[in-house]
């Protein structure tokens, strides 16, 4: 294979892992609406926690889009196996993103038909079940689904689909594996971890902040407690290897524990991660006064999981394994686009750096003033 | 063991992504018309320092808003049913129908969801020159989200820029620019952004009259009425050039849906527009003998000038589509529908026998049957194709979809000409009638919208992408009970957020511009 078609390859690798890796860091959205009774006691209180978080919805929404139109462009045979297969699993992903949509808007609104409740009710519900079955589905990257891919198929004309499920579940039986469940439980309370801390760096308003604060304890221990559970498996078990002679998948002992030491650079890049989120929380607990701790541990979540992600899909490594047939495993030579289409794609990734910066402008534009009770009850648009 | 694709799946299929396609495109076109419209308003304030703009522009904000939060969730399940429900079509175009989408998330949704929270919250955390930067990237976002969407939908309706790589099994992209600025796709960009603003222009301008009705917010209601009757004009004006594009465009690359449209069977010479018609509902096959009308009025020869620019130019009817035979465009003979479907079987043995001789190392056996591929390519989905019938669209549904746009086309057209003159001459006030019409077409705008959607999409049916792939080839393999559950599951919840967003509407447009504080 050409060596250009091979950098491509792993350069959309790269793309895809670092949107996964944001939109992980993104979801303190949804942790910020899973807390949102354990923090706001008080109405006002809980109108602050929900336009502190909820003015940044948009983003997680906008990445998970972003992430899967890419996945689209670059591994469109990921696209079509695992989502036309799993497709229970991202059916309730989609529906309770869209529940989450709609309810920021609505959910203060007069002739909103539901009422309050029911809209701060869903997104409770995007903000439990968004990242524990986004967390889960990722897992499958290390754990495998049960699919076959089998592009002969297409010739048979009463029959021509390519990938097909091996079980009738069509990716729920994923959500019941302990091990994909871990995953999907270490994000869920990262994700309550982050928007604690981000609360603490948004709102002006003592009496949150000092919640905020005494819940991070809880939070981060249970977080830790699944992800080095998680983690710590994953370094020992077998891995799904590829031969990259003859795109033979096999299964190889401490295969992601390799591919680690095999390259240091996201060793680094996973150690670096794991510190600043262990520095970003540990430093929040330590003083009274600091509130950055959101910008360290955010980061340090992108550079974890990203590590994780190049860990699934690079150095000759299948990042969809199938359990149903081994052979079926996608790896990111044998699911990518042409070298054509990677290499449009690439030209337009130029852009992204320019896009993280108005984002990063405007971001900073709105939250240089921090949310407070007074702004709350002013005449200004807030949800 | 023989498996078969289950054709009540693919009816599940194709009716869920149609109920979310047509509740997404309820929203999307308030998005771009209005998003315009509240921007230029801003704009006039940024120039005139008048605050009673400002207040204007941050009304219809509000309705935006609204609006938006809807358009958003919708089109999240859009596009992920590419995956879940048409996975064998995602593989199979994956390769050129994934780049838009991914080009629309980057450059696109990223514009929209950055600048939408400086408009909404940003009033007075930022320069009002910034904010008013910000309120024209949310809609320049909006609009190039539906340039790439549309580029994608274009390129299903005239696939070009691609072929087929038999390794692969699929289609893999050899022209960028062919596929993002196919006339196809620019016709259908311009058009359908047009139409979004013209459901702006007439959602401003009716509920303006309604103010006008109530006799409250007189001087808020006059202003708005100015800027969306002047905007629906020119939309409306603009709307009509690029409406025959498309048309053009339909004739040139999907004859039969031009046939569909005009419920012609039998072709010929000088073929005359149908303006009205009444089909005759005996017909109910192409082979039959009934007539096609129980009325019609024609423009004569009309259809041939608008399909080939020449009056006397051939236009095919089904039947010579179906049985070939008359000579094309091009100065060759068309196939039949049969001669076809056997070119389609071929390509589809080809591609099979050329899979097997690769695997067993024939290289001259494969060379051969890759060249009967690529000879027979351009048929290949009609392999999938059962009974010649299968490749006409319905005719009834395209047919009055598409006289239903055209006629409330030409109504637009007229009330903003009348809104604007009646403005002009200080008479808008007092024109009950007018308010009336203005109010109650709100809802035209988005029937306009929704049937002109019914002929591009049922129009091109079996074709998932045209000539290359039948809907029925491009689905999941799922049990039709899973998609019909998950059917009824959007229907129930766009249904019901449907008639919470009116319900919001309602009381923000009862509560009026005075009171911009949000309640809450």
């Amino acid at each position: 294979m050409d060596s250009t078609y091979i950098l491509l390859q792993h350069y959309w690798w790269f793309l895809v892992s670092l949107l996964g890796a944001l939109l992980v860091f993104l979801l303190f959205v949804q942790g910020g609406q899973s807390l949102l009774f354990t923090i706001g006691k008080t109405e006002i209180q809980q109108k602050m926690l929900l336009n502190s978080t909820g003015r940044k919805w948009e983003f997680t929404f906008t990445t998970l889009v972003t992430f899967g139109g890419a996945f689209f462009a670059s591994f469109p045979l990921f696209y079509s196996t695992s989502f036309g297969g799993a497709y229970w699993v991202w059916m309730l992903i989609l529906l309770c993103f869209v529940l989450q949509a709609v309810s920021y808007e609505y959910q203060a609104k007069k002739g909103n038909l539901l009422g309050k409740k029911t809209y701060q009710v869903f997104l409770m519900i995007n903000g439990i079940a968004g990242p524990v079955l986004l967390g889960t589905a990722v897992a499958t990257f290390f754990n495998g689904a049960e699919f076959i891919v089998n592009k002969e198929q297409l010739t048979d004309m009463a029959m021509p689909v390519i990938s097909t499920w091996a079980n009738p579940w069509h990716g729920l039986e994923a959500a019941l594996v302990f091990w994909n469940l871990c995953l999907g439980l270490a994000v869920f309370f990262l994700a309550r971890t982050l928007a604690l801390l981000y609360f603490i760096n948004n709102i002006n308003d003592p009496e949150i902040v000092a919640k905020s604060r005494k819940q991070l304890i809880p939070e981060t221990i249970l977080f830790l407690v699944f992800f080095l559970v998680f983690l710590i498996r994953l370094l020992l078990i077998e891995g799904f290897a590829v031969n990259p002679d003859t795109g033979e998948v096999f299964m190889q002992p401490y295969k992601y524990f390799i591919n680690l030491i095999e390259m240091p650079i996201v060793l680094v890049v996973l150690l670096a991660g794991v510190v600043g989120v262990l520095f970003g929380i540990g430093k929040t607990m330590f003083s009274k006064t600091w509130t950055k701790g959101i910008w360290f541990a955010g980061t340090g979540t992108v550079l974890t999981v990203l590590a994780l992600l190049l860990c699934a899909g690079w150095n000759n490594t299948a990042y969809y394994p199938s359990l149903a047939d081994i052979q079926s495993s996608l790896t990111i030579q044998n699911s990518c686009s042409s070298p054509f289409t990677l290499k449009v794609m690439s030209y337009v990734s130029i852009l992204v750096p320019f896009v993280l910066a108005y984002i990063f402008y405007a971001w900073r534009a709105l939250d240089l003033h921090k949310i407070n009770s007074e702004e709350m009850q002013g005449n200004g648009h807030t949800y | 063991m023989i498996e078969n694709i289950d054709t009540s799946l693919i009816d599940w299929s194709r009716a869920q992504f149609a109920l979310t396609a047509m509740y997404h495109w309820l929203f999307v076109p308030l998005t771009l018309g209005l998003g315009v419209i509240q921007a230029i308003m801003e704009t006039i304030y940024y120039r005139t320092g008048n605050e009673a703009w400002k207040k204007t522009a941050q009304f219809w904000m509000k309705l935006f808003g609204i609006n938006f939060a809807i358009g958003v969730a919708t089109g999240l399940i859009l596009e992920f049913e590419f995956g879940t429900n048409w996975s064998n079509y995602s593989w199979f175009v994956g390769d050129i129908f994934g780049a838009p989408l991914a080009i629309e998330g980057i450059l696109a949704f990223f514009m929209e969801a950055t600048f939408i929270a400086v408009m909404f919250f940003g009033w007075e955390k930022v320069s009002k020159r910034f904010h008013l930067a910000s309120t024209w990237l949310t809609i320049v976002g909006a609009t190039l989200s539906a340039l790439w969407i549309l580029i994608a939908n274009a390129w299903m309706q005239y696939p070009a820029g691609m072929h087929f790589n038999p390794d692969t099994v699929r289609n893999e992209m050899f022209d960028f620019w062919a596929v993002a600025l196919s006339p196809v796709a620019i016709n259908k960009f311009f058009h359908t952004v047009l139409s979004g603003w013209i459901v702006g222009a007439l959602f401003v301008l009716g509920i303006s009259c309604w103010y006008l009705l109530k006799r409250r917010n007189t001087i808020f209601a006059l202003s708005s009425i100015k800027v969306s009757a002047l905007f629906g004009l020119v939309a409306s004006i603009l709307i009509l050039w690029t409406g025959d594009g498309s048309a053009y465009q339909v004739a040139q690359k999907q004859p039969m849906k031009l046939a569909a449209m005009e419920g012609l069977y039998q072709g010929g010479n000088g073929v005359g527009l149908v303006g009205v018609g009444v089909l005759n509902p005996a017909k109910t096959s192409y082979l039959d003998k009934q007539n096609a009308f129980i009325f019609d009025i024609k423009f004569p020869k009309l259809l041939s000038f608008l399909a080939e620019r020449d009056m006397n130019a051939y236009v095919p009817g089904i039947v010579d589509l179906i049985e070939g035979g008359y000579t094309t465009n091009e100065g060759t003979v068309a196939l039949s529908a049969k001669e076809k479907i056997e070119k389609g079987k071929t390509a589809i043995k080809a591609l099979a026998d050329y899979r097997k001789a690769v695997k067993d190392k024939d290289i001259e056996a494969a060379r051969q049957y890759r060249a009967t591929l690529e000879e027979n390519f351009p048929y290949f989905g009609y392999g999938y194709i059962k009974d010649p019938a299968e490749l006409i669209p319905h005719v009834g549904l395209t047919f009055y979809s598409f006289r239903v746009m055209v006629i409330l086309g030409g109504f637009f057209i007229l009330l903003f000409i009348i809104a604007l003159i009646w403005d002009k001459k200080g008479k808008i006030a007092t024109a009950r009638w007018l308010q009336y019409t203005a109010l109650w077409s709100i809802p035209l705008g988005y029937i306009a919208g929704q049937a002109g959607w019914i002929v591009a999409e049922v129009g091109r049916q079996p074709w998932a992408i045209q000539d290359i792939l039948p809907t029925s080839a491009s689905i999941s393999k799922l049990n039709p009970s899973s998609v019909q559950t998950t059917f009824y599951m959007f229907l129930i919840l766009f249904t019901i957020l449907l008639i919470a967003e009116i319900g919001i509407m309602v009381k923000a447009i009862k509560k009026g511009p005075e009171e911009l504080k949000t309640e809450g």
